[in-house]
């Protein structure tokens, strides 16, 4: 483990360059932006979960005194006429433009159908209201029980089943179905003593940020389109917005907003092409759409529901000896449920030899999932992690010394045949094992306790960040990489500990997509890490040249330099970081200077969480009593944001596991889409979320950095499950665990 | 066009007349007609707090407060609740939130923040089931709330020194 004391400035937590603005009212996010002419559109959605679309008329909106444009479907690019051309990437392409504006079907509740832009916020929305839609609604499809069935109804009638790698004949609901294996299942199975198989079922669920959907695009009359959003990446928002309008890169500028939270469901673009539409169409004015909560929920987001079975076998004396796991996730309307990561997940912090994970990536009437924080991870874990309680009871071990003795470590291979990297969960789990809480026995009645480990692998992607040094020293930072919790602040600390200088020398803005290179989405955990690392090597770049600089100041050989904590020296004559950078403006060419990071291998997260719960036997309630996250960070560069990153996905993690679910009537039409009934959890539903950070270095990154957002989200639910069945003795097979489920369990077992 | 309704009232302790239309809500006028953009609007129907201010001393869901209904009354939004303290730039509340790193996004700050306020003004010691009850008005979706708590009852303890 690495000790804080080998950094000046990792570890320590200063104050976030955004502070101020953020405590004050002043920061200005997606629905703040305000242009001169700027309009107002509004989003007519389907009321149906699938129908097909008659016909639309827009003329009473159109005729509307304010009303400047009215668009549809059919103003978008057709991407269809290309399928043939171009094959599958193309298909996939024409599905995110369907979904943003759609053809000719709609496919859920709140499926954007045609859009307006007026002068006010409330023309618009009248105008809206005077778009008549003419629907021949079709039956939905709402689970994957359902869509997978062989009469089920169909809802893209082109859709052909990706099975393997060969496409299947014959219409169907389901996307893909891949299969990772090793070892022999058969034999694996023959030598338990013990086998456990058991079948899951989980809600489509949302990302929940406070911060609706909003955008601003201006279509100039030089036909550039300029965008300003709340984006988890200005670059994807970019290059989605081009393909969708087809357009290139280089004609569109997108120009990120602070951002409300995103989780992954800011990754997709939603309004920003509808808006630059509008714009053209009413004569290159700005137009600012922003989504309602309703909008919101109905619209963007979800992550997937679920159906996962997992078997797994132990011999008496604890060890696994094969494990399965069958996943069939919901994709929403089009294809791309996060089936793939899921499977990732679903072992993953099992040594096993014989192992086999098969996925199904299956359409339902609901909106298309986007990425939710270590997405498919809860789901998958959830039911892995709930049948290895069984089986470490089955044989009779603690739960923790079980996860112990079959513990992946470096060089152990996952399902798909991919080695670990350095991961340190050893060190996690023995941790869990001495902590004070796991130490502390849980004593009184409708009590329990449960354990559950997390994995996520992470995303290295592309970075980029420039610098200018400035006359008094101070580096001004440009970077690509949006931040949503604290990452100003964590790449300029590694800025500032790259170039050996205070913290508070660096000034980081984040820019454009026309101001720095090229940088990868914020999403994946990378963000620290990956931008953290061009940072650094923006940092050693920046040195060398001030180095060469102090050279020629000092009359010596660039050889001789010494630097450290701002000061250039050599055989006793020094010259400040500062007074070069006063000089060098004085006299020389400016000091610019960029860094970009690539990796190839990254640095993955273990965590192992520990819950206490109590259980309310009149109502079936839960209440959290106790909770702790463990996690390997890797290097924590600010460890109040890494904290935070943990406690929040723990309470994200919580809300999925007690509450929060899509609820939907028989027709496929939405019943909560608002803050009340969609309930997450509030200040007065959780305890204090106790963190421990074991800081196992990546050894490929500068400073040992490892993302460390996602893996919290994944262990709470299993956790929470097994600690359920500790106080009651039932295992919960279903997400939410909320409290009319959970009474049912109760009074089935009275009767019982 | 529709008519319009001419509304006096003090807003962050400056008097204020503005037009609004029958329909406005509250949030929908600060935000765009006064410019205020600090009081966010997460839900519009009164349940994340994001647009919470003071309205004559009470806190409310500025979503639910209809815009012709601030006629003689007084508002404070985030934007002002640094000029109530004129011992420093900042309140100690809002120090505190950043001392604390109790934000992440920053979206729902200002709601809490100006929540904070409400509760610290009624209740100056509050314990930490008090701060939970009060901001369970206030979703937050980063956080899971720990460092907010911890920020509002380190405020309390600043501010009462």
């Amino acid at each position: 483990m690495t000790t804080s004391s080998q950094y000046k400035i990792l570890g320590s937590r200063p104050p976030r360059p955004d502070g101020v603005d953020k405590v004050t009212g002043r920061a200005v996010y997606g629905n703040d932006t305000l242009l001169p002419g700027m309009l107002y559109g509004h989003i007519v959605r389907s009321p149906h979960a699938h129908a097909r679309i008659v016909a639309i008329d827009t003329s009473k909106a159109e005729a509307l005194p304010g009303v400047r444009a009215v668009v549809t479907g059919a103003d978008l690019p057709s991407l269809a006429d290309k399928m043939e051309d171009l094959g599958k990437g193309v298909a996939n392409l024409r599905y995110s433009s369907n979904n943003i504006l759609a053809d000719d079907k709609a496919l859920y509740d709140g499926h954007a159908v045609a859009a307006v832009a007026a002068v006010d916020l409330g023309t618009a929305a009248t105008a809206a209201g005077l778009i008549e839609v003419t629907y021949e609604v079709l039956p939905p499809v709402m689970d994957v029980h359902q869509a997978m069935a062989d009469d089920a109804p169909i809802l893209l009638s082109d859709l052909r089943t990706d099975e393997l790698g060969e496409s299947l004949e014959g219409e169907t609901n389901v996307a893909s179905h891949f299969c990772h294996a090793r070892g022999n299942l058969d034999a694996g199975f023959a030598t338990a003593d013990v086998v456990i198989e058991r079948e899951y079922n989980t809600a489509t669920v949302h990302q929940g940020y406070v911060e609706p959907h909003a955008a601003t695009a201006l279509w100039n009359a030089d036909d550039r389109i300029d965008i300003w959003c709340s984006t988890q990446g200005a670059f994807a928002a970019r290059s989605q917005t081009a393909i969708i309008l087809q357009k290139p890169v280089s004609e569109i500028s997108v120009t990120p907003t602070e951002i409300g939270g995103g989780f992954g469901g800011k990754i997709p673009v939603y309004v920003e092409p509808v808006a630059a539409l509008l714009s053209r169409k009413a004569g290159h004015r700005p137009v600012k759409i922003a989504m309602s909560r309703a909008d919101v929920i109905k619209a963007t987001g979800p992550t997937s529901g679920s159906y996962v079975k997992v078997k797994m076998g132990a011999t008496h004396d604890g060890v696994i000896t094969a494990a399965q796991a069958m996943l069939a996730y919901e994709a929403g309307a089009y294809p791309g449920s996060p089936v793939p990561s899921a499977s990732r997940v679903v072992l993953a912090p099992y040594k096993v030899e014989n192992v086999q994970v098969d996925g199904y990536d299956v359409l339902v009437n609901k909106p298309k999932a986007s990425p939710y924080r270590a997405p498919g991870g809860t789901n998958a874990a959830f039911a892995s992690e709930s049948v290895v309680d069984e089986l470490a009871r089955a044989v009779g071990m603690d739960p923790l010394e079980f996860r112990l003795q079959n513990a992946v470590v470096e060089g152990d291979r996952q399902a798909n045949g991919l080695p670990f990297g350095r991961i340190g969960y050893m060190e996690t789990l023995q941790t869990a094992i001495d902590h004070p809480h796991y130490a502390t026995p849980l004593e009184g009645a409708f009590r329990g306790r449960g354990v559950a480990a997390g994995y996520w692998m992470n995303w290295g992607g592309k970075s980029s960040v420039s610098a200018s040094v400035d006359a008094d020293g101070s580096i001004s930072l440009l970077e690509g990489s949006t931040d949503i919790g604290g990452s100003r602040a964590s790449i300029a600390m590694q800025l500032a500990e790259s170039l050996d200088i205070p913290y508070e020398q660096v000034k980081a803005q984040v820019v454009g997509t026309d101001l720095v290179g090229y940088t990868d989405l914020t999403g994946g955990s990378r963000t620290t890490a990956i931008t953290g690392m061009a940072a650094y090597n923006l940092g050693q770049s920046l040195r060398a040249e001030m180095a060469r600089r102090a050279a020629e100041l000092m009359e010596v050989d660039a050889d001789t330099i010494q630097y450290e904590e701002g000061v250039f020296s050599s055989n006793g004559t020094r010259v400040t970081f500062n007074e070069v950078a006063e000089k060098a403006h004085a006299h020389g060419a400016p000091i610019v200077g960029t860094g970009t990071a690539a990796p190839d291998q990254w640095g993955a997260a273990f965590g192992l969480h520990i819950v206490d719960l109590e259980v309310d036997p009149e109502t079936g309630k839960i209440k959290i009593l106790r909770y702790t996250a463990l996690q390997n960070v890797g290097k924590a560069v600010h460890p109040s944001y890494v904290e935070g990153q943990m406690q929040g996905g723990v309470a994200q993690g919580i809300g999925w596991a007690i509450n929060e679910e899509y609820v939907y009537g028989d027709d496929g039409t939405l019943l909560n889409a608002s803050l009340l009934d969609y309930r997450m959890p509030t200040s007065l539903d959780l305890p204090m979320i106790e963190t421990t950070l074991i800081e196992v270095p990546w050894p490929d990154h500068p400073y040992g950095v490892r993302g460390c957002g996602e893996t919290p989200i994944v262990p709470p639910a299993g956790a929470i499950a097994n600690a359920l069945h500790d106080a009651l003795g039932v295992r919960m097979e279903e997400l939410p665990m909320s409290p009319g489920k959970v009474l049912e369990r109760i009074w089935a077992q009275q009767a019982a | 066009m529709s008519n319009k309704i001419v509304v006096n009232s003090t807003i962050n302790g400056e008097p204020q007349v503005f037009l609004c239309e029958a329909r406005q809500t509250a949030l929908e006028v600060i935000r765009e007609t006064l410019g205020l953009t600090g009081s966010k609007e997460g839900c519009g129907n009164g349940n994340c707090g994001a647009c919470n201010i003071i309205l004559d001393g009470v806190l409310v869901n500025s979503c639910l407060v209809l815009a012709p209904e601030l006629e003689g009354r007084a508002v404070l939004t985030i934007e002002g609740v640094a000029d109530t303290c004129a011992e420093a730039d900042l309140h100690p509340i809002q120090q505190k939130y950043l001392e604390h790193a109790a934000l992440q996004c920053g979206i729902c700050t200002p709601g809490f923040i100006v929540s904070t306020k409400a509760l610290l003004d009624e209740n100056p010691n509050p314990t930490e089931g008090d701060v939970r009850l009060w901001l369970a008005g206030n979703l937050c979706r980063c956080t899971g709330y720990d460092k907010i708590v911890r920020a509002v009852l380190d405020s309390a303890d600043a501010m009462s020194a």
